[in-house]
Formats: structure tokens, sequence, C-alpha cells
């Protein structure tokens, strides 16, 4: 018995000890749409060889990291894909201000090797495809809570192609899901984000193409450092905002805003 | 291979199994030799993180443990942070999930002790805590280890609940299977592959140890 308690002490001492240390000072928490999986691990990569600082960066659906946000996750800067969210996280005070504009994303019809769907920028052959009844699998983002999924959902409409492309949709977490999806051959393809199309794991697994901006609201993606931002999460902000940073983001397929 | 996340994974399931193992083994007692009216209704409750979703159980901790809640507003008022999306969150997490994989094993164990044994025990003139300790412990053993390596296994293999309270913060709550459903996301299909490997062998070595144990426990009757 006192073996149990003593034990029962230990572990809490482990359980706390492991809490005493700020870690933000160090290592600032980064939730980040996951279209910027490539492109932001890259930016890491040098700010982290610039200032030694080791960000922790943690990739979803921007709607789920907001509402995370709301119930308290201790993310120090939020990377959204959708400025809405970034800016009613604002609103409720959450924020420090209302962040800046760093990208504006576009959407692709990416088609893994093999697959019998040809992409092309105003989906007709998906058209055909759905119209004769052939059309597999198409995978998206979740429209309810990930930007990319909202936009393909859009995209969809403006063509007309919603109603009938709805039977076939499988629907991803968040945009990197869909493009894993759409990637592994598992589905006929999926609408997903160009930044992701252009990454080397996709680029090799099959061909896309770029649907016009016109087909859906842009993609504007907000950042903004939360309320418990550090003083590192704040030098990482800047960094993003740097015109090396622009540069990686614009080699990775988004349209830079007039900052 | 995400070391961090696996060592987070390794902490989550000791302390669980160290917090654990003493509160199931007095609610497994309680149950094995109580008599008392709605037994069944707490074996039920015990018995639920078996068979509700895990989503279920996430829901339900966020609406229990989330900020706006009353026990979620404490504890972020006494320390400064809040419940959900901490390791202490998951902590409490998995003890709730894991409360079946810990009794159950313990109260099977304790039921087996024949009756005339704890009787001898107590003409012996030990006293209860006397009994406990040199007949019943002893006694449960293989129950007691067979609680612990499912409760630490399990704890490893845990996704829906972390899933839902947890957030996937390195070194926080990215636990070693929220990493791998991060790793397949990012396309790095050799890392997931090689921590799905590395669940897949712990949870044939786990299910390896309990049944030995249970063998052994049979053998002694």
């Amino acid at each position: 018995m006192v073996l149990l308690v003593t034990a029962t002490l230990l572990a809490a001492q482990v359980a706390l000890a492991q809490h005493g240390v700020p870690a933000s000072t160090a290592a600032p928490l980064v939730a980040a749409a996951s279209d910027l999986q490539f492109a932001l691990d890259e930016i890491v990569r040098r700010f982290q060889g610039d200032t030694g600082i080791a960000p922790r960066i943690t990739y979803g659906s921007s709607g789920n990291f907001a509402r995370q946000i709301e119930q308290g996750a201790p993310f120090e800067l939020f990377l959204s894909a959708d400025e809405s969210y970034v800016l009613r996280l604002a609103e409720r005070r959450l924020t420090r201000g209302p962040g800046s504009l760093y990208a504006i994303g576009r959407l692709v019809l990416f088609v893994p090797h093999g697959s019998p769907l040809q992409p092309d920028p105003q989906l007709k052959h998906l058209a055909a495809r759905l119209a004769s009844g052939d059309a597999g699998r198409l995978a998206i983002a979740n429209p309810e809570h990930a930007p990319y999924g909202r936009a393909a959902e859009q995209a969809l409409r403006s063509l007309g192609l919603w109603e009938a492309a709805r039977p076939k949709l499988l629907y991803g977490e968040n945009v990197a899901q869909a493009a894993q999806f759409a990637s592994s051959g598992n589905a006929d393809g999926g609408i997903v984000a160009y930044s992701l199309a252009l990454a080397p794991a996709l680029r090799e697994r099959g061909t896309f193409a770029l649907l016009p901006e016109e087909l859906h609201a842009p993609l504007r993606q907000r950042m903004v450092l939360l309320e418990r931002a550090s003083p590192a999460a704040a030098r990482l902000y800047d960094y993003l905002r740097s015109p090396a940073s622009r540069e990686i983001l614009r080699q990775h397929g988004f349209v830079l805003p007039e900052n | 291979m995400d070391w961090t996340a696996l060592g987070l994974s390794l902490r989550l399931g000791l302390v669980t199994v160290v917090l654990l193992l003493p509160l199931s083994f007095l609610l497994a007692r309680w149950l094995a030799f109580g008599r008392f009216r709605g037994r069944g209704l707490v074996e039920a409750l015990v018995a639920l993180p078996l068979i509700l979703p895990p989503t279920v159980v996430g829901f339900y901790l966020l609406v229990a443990f989330g900020r706006s809640s009353p026990v979620g507003a404490a504890f972020e008022s006494l320390f400064g942070e809040p419940l959900v999306f901490s390791f202490e969150g998951l902590v409490l997490a998995s003890l709730l999930v894991n409360l079946p994989f810990a009794v159950q094993p313990m109260q099977n164990a304790l039921a087996a002790i024949p009756p005339n044994v704890r009787d001898a025990a107590r003409c012996c003139g030990l006293s209860p805590l006397q009994a406990v300790r040199h007949v019943e412990l002893p006694l449960a053993l293989p129950g007691i280890a067979t609680g612990a390596v499912l409760t630490f296994a399990h704890t490893l293999g845990e996704f829906g609940v972390v899933l839902m309270v947890g957030g996937s913060i390195p070194g926080e709550t990215r636990t070693i299977s929220i990493a791998i459903y991060d790793r397949v996301q990012a396309f790095d299909e050799p890392a997931a592959g090689a921590m799905a490997l590395l669940l897949l062998v712990i949870a044939v070595v786990a299910l390896g140890i309990t049944n030995t144990l249970a063998r052994r426990a049979g053998r002694r009757d």
C-alpha cells in the first residue's frame, strides 16, 4: 500500500515536472492551415537556421484551429487559410490585432497516374464522366471547416457540377488529407491546394490543372499572433512577412497580396 | 520516426498506469468483494469506455472540462492554463478511457480468490490492511500486471479521444498515434510506416505478456 501511494506521488511529480518549464519562449506553438505543409516547413527551416528558434507546428484545418483556439488551445501564431476565422478570433479579442494577409491560395484538380480522369481547368472531362455515370470518387476537404473544401464546393457549383458530383465526393478532414486521398489512387482525383500539388511528394504521383480564380471566392489567407504569443512567435510572424519568406510562398504556388 | 511523440506517449502511458492502478485496485476490490445494491450499474459504468465511441468520450470531455465548464474554469484559474489541449488533460482523459482495462482483470483476479483463503487470513488475526498486503495483492498480481500492460498498450494506441481533446501539439499532446495520422497527411509514409510497425510490435508483445500471465494464473489454481 505504501508502495502504491509512493508510486502515485511519483507519477504526479512526473506529470507536474514537465509542466514546470514554460516552453513557449523557446519553441513557439504554431497552428497552420494544412495547405502550408511544405512551404512553411521550408520557411521554418531557414528561420531556425537564422535565429536558432525551433517553432512547433501543427497542421490542420483552419476551422478546427479556430474552434480549438476559442476553447483555449495554447497556440501563439495562427496561419489560417481563410481570413474570416482570424477576423472572428480578433473580434473576440483572442488575438493581437487583425493580423495580416500573407497569401492567396489557388485550387487545382489533381489526378493521380493511372486514373481515367483527365485534368483540365474547366473540369470538362470530369463533367462528361459525371454525366455518363462513369465518374469515380473525387476528394475535397470538408467544406464545413476547411476553407479549401469550401472553395472546391464553390468551384463545382460555379461549373454547375455540384449536384452531380456530390454522391462521388470523398471528404478529407483538411486539404492535405484530401490531397492524400487523391494521390494514393483511392480516388479518381481531388480538388486541392495548388501549394500541395506543386510539392515533390504529389508531383511525382500525378498531374494537375490549375482552376481559374473566378470559380471561387478568393482564399485570402490571414495570419495573426494570438493573445499568448511570445517574443519568439512575434519574430516568426515578422520573418513570414520578409521578402525571403514571401518568395518561398510564391514558389509554392501562392499568390502574394500587395502589402 | 517522431521521437518526441514516442516519448510523450510513453510518458502518458506510464503516468496513466501509475495513477490508475491504485485507484483501480480499490475499485476492483470493492466490486469483487462488496455486496451492495447497484453493483451492476457501477460495473456497467466502468465498462462503458469499452463500447462508447472515443469521439463520444472526447465530446463529453470537451463539454465537461472545457473552458466554459466549472471544472475547466477552476483548473484554468488555478494553473493559468486550460485543461483541454494540455498534457494534464490527456492524462485525465486517459484515466477515464482506461478504467475498464485496469479494473476488469484485477476484479476477476480478486474474485477468483477462494473465500476460505480470505476467511483464513482473517482468522489468523491479519488486519484488513495486512490481508490486502499479504494475501490479496500477491494472489491478484497476475490480474494487476495484466491491467497495467493493457492500460499501457491501450494508452499508446488511443486516438479518437486524443484527437478530440488534444489538438496535436508537439511535445504536449501529439501522441504517437496522432503523429502517424499527421505523417500520412504530410505524405511521409516511411515515418508513418515505422511508427505503425512499432505500435504493432508493442501490441503483440503486450498481448503475449497478458496471455502468459493468464496461463500462469490458471496453472496455479
